[in-house]
């Protein structure tokens, strides 16, 4: 038999403008990512000053996660190991690597070194939440919520997972979108069924 | 040690910070302004980009990076000197 799990909350960021649940909640004129990325976290009232110090892909994930988990009612549900994380994009660090290089000839920057791997952004979202389950990224051509679904519902019967955050963390230059899933065990009557159909709305449902 | 204050602010990204919101004597890490290994690195890369020093004993580190006024003072004796090979 298999167990149902749900979509419990979705944020979305995209075209300068940020969803929560589907429903537009913030909206800006393009700028430089940094600098939208940066209003934002004023904007929400994020206090967690090494936001400053990530890189542009990382802040964009953590903004992503901070506005899905506002609540933090997680915190009471689940303990830290209950907690995975899935996280997918298409530049893998590219955004970082390059900025990175461009150091080299003078002096390398080890604050820009550290991330140049994709999976850091992860490592931000797990400190800052004190998520200690198992999580994964991957690098895709373009968003694939097949996989997204069948990974993420292999580590709910592989792993002792009560829930997960799962997404698309995207990033390269100018342009950047992220989407974020909560996935759990169970779901008011208002949420989705974890499928890769209702991934794909979500995913979808702003890229009108 | 404002101008290093202020230094130290924009090499490490310390955007909630101001120059006067560090103590001359406050520890720059762990239970004083929270720093890290990284910041520590960026630290070093702040003496070779800004004042021409290269740290080539890591037991200054340490030494040298336990306050602004430490900064101050291992900038003040070794600028100008040529780093030992």
């Amino acid at each position: 038999m298999q167990t149902e799990r749900y979509i419990t909350r979705s944020s979305r960021i995209r075209g300068y403008s940020i969803y929560l649940n589907s429903k537009l909640i913030y909206g800006k004129s393009p700028t430089a990512p940094g600098d939208f990325l940066n209003q934002a976290y004023q904007d929400f009232h994020i206090n967690y000053p090494k936001f400053h110090k990530m890189d542009n892909m990382s802040k964009l994930g953590l903004l992503a996660s901070e506005i899905l988990l506002k609540d933090q009612l997680y915190k009471t549900r689940y303990q830290p190991y209950e907690m995975g994380v899935l996280l997918m994009n298409a530049s893998a660090s590219l955004d970082t690597d390059i900025k990175y290089y461009k150091t080299v000839s003078e002096i390398p920057s080890p604050a820009l070194f550290v991330y140049t791997l994709p999976n850091i952004v992860i490592g931000e979202i797990c400190i800052r939440n004190n998520f200690k389950g198992e999580n994964a990224f991957f690098v895709f051509k373009q968003f694939d919520a097949t996989f997204m679904a069948q990974y993420v519902t292999n580590l709910f019967e592989n792993n002792d997972l009560e829930a997960c955050l799962c997404g698309w963390v995207e990033l390269l230059e100018e342009n950047f979108e992220a989407m974020m899933l909560l996935v759990e065990k169970s779901g008011s009557s208002d949420a989705m069924a974890f499928s890769k159909e209702n991934i794909n709305k979500i995913y979808g449902e702003e890229n009108g | 040690m404002a101008d290093l204050k202020k230094q130290i602010i924009a090499q490490l990204n310390l955007k909630d910070l101001k120059p006067e919101d560090i103590g001359d004597d406050q520890p720059l890490f762990v239970e004083g302004l929270g720093l890290d290994s990284i910041d520590a690195l960026e630290l070093i890369v702040l003496l070779q980009q800004e004042y021409h020093i290269k740290l080539s004993n890591a037991d200054d580190g340490p030494k040298a990076f336990k306050s602004v006024r430490t900064m101050a003072e291992y900038i003040t004796t070794h600028q100008g000197q040529k780093t030992p090979k």
